[in-house]
């Protein structure tokens, strides 16, 4: 069987199992699988940018993915007039004080002479630095949040087209690569994943924390779809649209559902097949194939002159962008942030099960990965669930089969767990194994 | 003739599958004797010293230690018989005392050793002196010193030195020389790779010069010492 | 008699706290930088083994409680303890004969053993959730004070009070118990010997005749002690949450490699160093500067530097500023 054929068939497969969803369960369940499926493949592709090309081990894409959300927020949420333009600035301004005190803070370590004084110099700078921060930034804070905490207390957004966020997304990720990339590259890999690891946990809690910014755990909701998605109540309004749900033999309420659904689809998988073409030309370059030469043999390309700690930086940059570009497709779909949800094991270990059981360092590979393994976490837990009952229906009522019932659900962590580890053992270039 | 204590013979080998590094090569050494591998850069002389260890693929030859055919056993296994190796380089556990490391050299050993710690420290007085040390803290003549002495703490029928004077100045080198000698002095027959050929034939009883994996001349160090075509080919006149 | 007070909350909220996580974190942090000395890769399991081995404990204790055994004073856990570590230990045993030991007969590089990590990750993780829940367990009984706050007060007349628990008592005791046994092993035993050759310089210790594999049994036994010891002492002192302890994994690495990785020396400072600098950022410092400042220069604000929300931030911030001035860490651990 060449690879042609085993590719499409597994793709193939992938398709009977979304379509196979659709008359099994709903349409509707079907498609929320597949555009979460797409959403999954371009974070995969992000990741096999960073893992498949040049081996870089990045466990914060939860943090990646959630400052493309926070793009969202910011491009397309309601302007907040209260907190416009005087306070917002302020707190902005705040900010931009406490990063110059940190790039004044560099600055002054490199170009004094070592000793005493350039320890002291740097204290201050750091120490005036940081209160005047918190001065400037705290007030601005207190009137943004002040003003009618219920129902904004935040900066408010630019009110623009959310569309625009998915690009801007890309780039809030892209620098906060940048700032692990500077300080955690070019030491030992686990170091840049326990760095990684730690930068998501400090973005989540930033999302979750400052109020101003985007209203923290009382989350910011009703945020305009991307343009050419409509609301459901306006298609449920339009006659023309009711027309054809009727000829098609469906209710408004559904129709309007899956046809806001199937747009999302099709400008989800525009942008994966622009990701995707663009990997796959970046895989084909010179470009791609120096860093595929230098994750072989870092030492070699070390010594044949190739600047090793750059290019990690611009592929790990890179990914990263692309993690947060599909973050902020996935808040506009949803429609809201709520940074409560970003857990770890959701959207960044699973994320590495997708690369791998799909094939590091291949594109195809992380894309099937993301549908696959997607399906699989959408899927385990009804059937786990079916399974226990099945297997508890012998039991009595009780205290324990109801407790067996209730924890499946969790069983698909132990089903993720299972499969990365057969994968590694069996099969460690994964399914479509890079060439 | 009657077979030397430890031979490696006619060994014909390279690492993993790789090409021959060893075409036909034989080492011996027997007890109360210093045989010493010299050779040019790249003749294979570690790789030789290596094959009689075990860290080799030989295709053919045998080695055969006190009669005993140990060319199937790993290295571990070689040293439980009875071989002690000193690698060239990392040959310490630089975070540990010089004690400690005397310690882990014995640690195949189940009796009591304090006899052969004594008799290490009696050879390398100054070890007894920095017994409490980190082996890390030493400079380079002494952390050999520590590496010969953990390798004799098994109380080996054999030992094996590669290149025990790389890096170290000549003072110390003579030092060291001097303590091989007086550690063969005992009886134990010692095998040694050299990449300072003129002194090391001094020293030697018995010398094989290696030229591309193969033997090219053998015989004690003052015979080769003496021979004019080793002394032009390779002591440089 | 200010001062004093001030003295008393600066106690009562940094010192002891900080004495009883830095404790915690110390004897997670030596568990890392054992698993990374012998076996060479970063465990990323880690969290969610310690909340494995405490759930052992807790199951146990509610055992215990429910057939009415007791401590008196102390928490039921302390007795668990025992049956919990064996748990964990032949859990960890088995773990490394079906998993990590196929990956360390092949010399797989170090970055694949901690994928194969994080896929025991979410094996531990889903098992956890399956068995107890997801949410908050309490398991601590016995007295809850050793010196409550109105027996303080009124012992000394301050207006400030020093409450110690019996849980911080309890951790403080026994990380210090923990660690002198440990390396009391490690530095006069045969077999603490030949883990700490292993570690330092493996082809060598192979050439000594040192057995790897009793040298890996002998780690994942010690670690599988180490992280239900902390597990369960984290969570009689703050409560017990399967997804905070996998969060303490940044704790733990940060504070293995502020100390150098593959160093339990540094595992240890580093462990107090993480735990003091988190509580003093995000300790509210209102109260002991009113007592220690003059009256006219008393803070309006709470002169706390970062909500304790941010805590993780902070094991951050020194985790960057090593890796960025000295990256074999504080007591020089393996090479970057």
């Amino acid at each position: 069987m060449n690879d042609t054929l085993k590719n499409t068939l597994l793709f193939a497969g992938i398709a009977v199992l979304i379509i196979g969803t659709g008359f099994v369960q709903s349409w509707n369940s079907a498609l929320l699988i597949l555009n979460m499926g797409l959403i999954s493949a371009i974070m995969a592709l992000g990741v096999n940018l960073q893992w498949g090309f040049a081996g870089l081990f990045n466990t914060g894409i939860m943090g990646f993915v959630a400052l493309g959300g926070l793009a969202s927020v910011l491009v397309a949420a309601r302007p907040v007039p209260e907190a416009w333009p005087g306070p917002a600035f302020q707190a902005v301004g705040g900010l931009l004080m406490g990063a110059a005190t940190i790039g004044l803070a560099i600055l002054a370590w490199r170009r004094l002479d070592k000793g005493r004084t350039r320890g002291l110099a740097v204290l201050a700078i750091l120490l005036i630095g940081f209160f005047a921060f918190r001065a400037v930034f705290d007030a601005a804070v207190t009137v943004i949040e002040a003003n009618n905490p219920a129902s904004a207390g935040n900066i408010g957004g630019l009110g623009l087209p959310i569309l625009l966020s998915w690009p801007l997304g890309g780039v809030l990720a892209a620098g906060a690569a940048w700032i692990i990339g500077k300080t955690a590259l070019g030491l030992r890999s686990d170091y840049l994943a326990i760095a990684t690891l730690g930068i998501a946990e400090i973005i989540i809690a930033i999302l979750k924390n400052e109020d101003w910014l985007a209203r923290g755990v009382k989350n910011i909701i009703g945020l305009p779809r991307p343009w050419p998605v409509p609301l459901e109540v306006e298609l449920q309004q339009d006659p023309a649209f009711l027309e054809r749900a009727a000829g098609l033999g469906l209710d408004p309420t559904t129709a309007s559902t899956l046809w806001v659904k199937l747009l999302y689809a099709v400008l989800f998988a525009i942008v994966l097949a622009i990701i995707f073409w663009l990997a796959e030309r970046a895989r084909h370059s010179p470009w791609g194939r120096m860093m595929r030469a230098i994750r072989d043999n870092e030492v070699a390309a070390e010594a044949m002159g190739k600047d090793v700690k750059r290019r990690h930086l611009q592929v790990f940059i890179l990914g990263s962008a692309v993690c947060g570009i599909a973050g902020a497709m996935m808040t506009s779909m949803d429609g809201q942030l709520t940074p409560t949800s970003y857990q770890p094991l959701r959207f960044t270990f699973l994320i590495w099960v997708m690369v791998i059981i799909g094939g590091s360092g291949n594109n195809l590979g992380s894309v099937l990965g993301g549908f696959l393994i997607w399906f699989l976490w959408v899927q385990v837990e009804p059937l786990g669930i079916g399974l226990m009952n099945l297997i508890t229906s012998g039991l009595g009522d009780g205290a324990l089969k109801s407790h067996l019932i209730d924890s499946a659900a969790h069983m698909r962590l132990f089903t993720m767990g299972i499969l990365l580890l057969l994968v590694l053992r069996f099969s460690p270039r994964g399914l479509i194994p890079e060439k | 003739m009657t077979q030397p204590f430890l031979i490696g013979k006619a060994m014909t080998g390279g690492y993993g599958k790789g090409p021959a590094i060893l075409n036909d090569c034989t080492i011996a050494v027997n007890p109360g004797e210093i045989a010493v591998i010299v050779g040019p850069n790249g003749a294979g002389k570690s790789t030789a010293m290596k094959a009689v260890f075990g860290m080799l693929n030989l295709h053919s030859g045998r080695v055969l230690l006190d009669g005993e055919d140990i060319t199937t056993l790993s290295p571990q296994e070689r040293v439980v018989k009875g071989m002690g190796f000193v690698p060239q380089t990392h040959n310490i556990f630089t975070s540990m005392t010089v004690e400690e490391n005397l310690e882990m050299g014995a640690f195949i050993r189940t009796d009591d050793f304090t006899d052969t710690l004594e008799q290490v420290y009696h050879l390398f007085p100054i070890l007894k002196e920095k017994r409490r040390q980190p082996a890390g803290q030493l400079s380079g003549g002494q952390r050999q010193q520590v590496a010969v002495g953990r390798a004799l703490m098994t109380k080996p029928k054999v030992l094996m030195l590669d290149e025990p004077t790389a890096g170290v100045s000549p003072i110390v080198m003579d030092e060291l020389f001097d303590r091989i000698i007086e550690v063969a002095r005992t009886g134990l027959p010692v095998l040694m790779v050299e990449q300072n050929a003129r002194q090391a034939l001094e020293i030697a009883d018995r010398a094989y010069v290696l030229v591309t994996g193969a033997n090219a001349h053998t015989g004690t160090g003052k015979e080769l010492l003496a021979d004019p075509e080793v002394r032009r080919s390779f002591l440089g006149g | 008699m200010d001062l004093l007070n001030a003295f008393v909350a600066l106690a009562n909220f940094v010192l002891i706290p900080g004495l009883a996580y830095g404790s915690q974190l110390a004897l997670g942090a030596l568990g890392v930088t054992l698993v990374y000395g012998i076996l060479r890769f970063s465990n990323f399991a880690h969290g969610d083994t310690m909340a494995f081995g405490t759930m052992a404990v807790i199951l146990i204790t509610w055992w215990f409680q429910s057939i009415g055994i007791h401590l008196g004073p102390l928490p039921t856990a302390l007795l668990a303890l025992p049956f919990g570590i064996a748990i964990t230990a032949a859990v960890m045993i088995f773990t490394d004969r079906t998993v990590y030991r196929f990956y360390r007969k092949k010399k797989s590089d170090p970055v694949i053993l901690v994928m194969v990590s994080l896929g025991v990750m979410f094996i531990m993780n889903g098992v956890v959730r399956f068995i107890i829940g997801p949410d908050d367990q309490s398991f601590a009984d016995g007295e809850r004070f050793l010196i409550s706050a109105r027996t303080f007060k009124q012992m000394t007349g301050l207006q400030e009070a020093l409450a110690i628990r019996t849980s911080t008592a309890i951790t403080v005791v026994t990380a210090v118990l923990v660690v002198a046994v440990l390396f009391w092993f490690l530095n006069k035993t045969r077999t603490g010997k030949s883990m700490r050759a292993f570690s330092d310089n493996e082809d060598l210790a192979l050439l000594s005749g040192i057995n790897p594999e009793r040298v890996v049994i002998v780690t994942w036994l010690i670690v599988a002690a180490l992280t239900t010891i902390a597990g369960t002492l984290y969570g009689l002192d703050k409560s017990f949450k399967p997804f905070t302890y996998f969060q303490l994994l940044l704790p733990f690495f940060a504070a293995a490699i502020v100390g150098g990785l593959g160093n339990p020396v540094g595992a240890i400072a580093g462990g107090f160093v993480i735990a003091f600098s988190e509580v003093t950022v995000t300790y509210a410092w209102k109260k002991v500067a009113t007592y220690t400042l003059p009256e006219s220069m008393a803070p309006d604000g709470l002169l706390q530097l970062l909500s304790t929300d941010y805590k993780f931030a902070v094991s951050f911030g020194i985790l960057l500023i090593v890796l960025l001035f000295k990256p074999t860490g504080l007591f020089q651990g393996k090479s970057v």
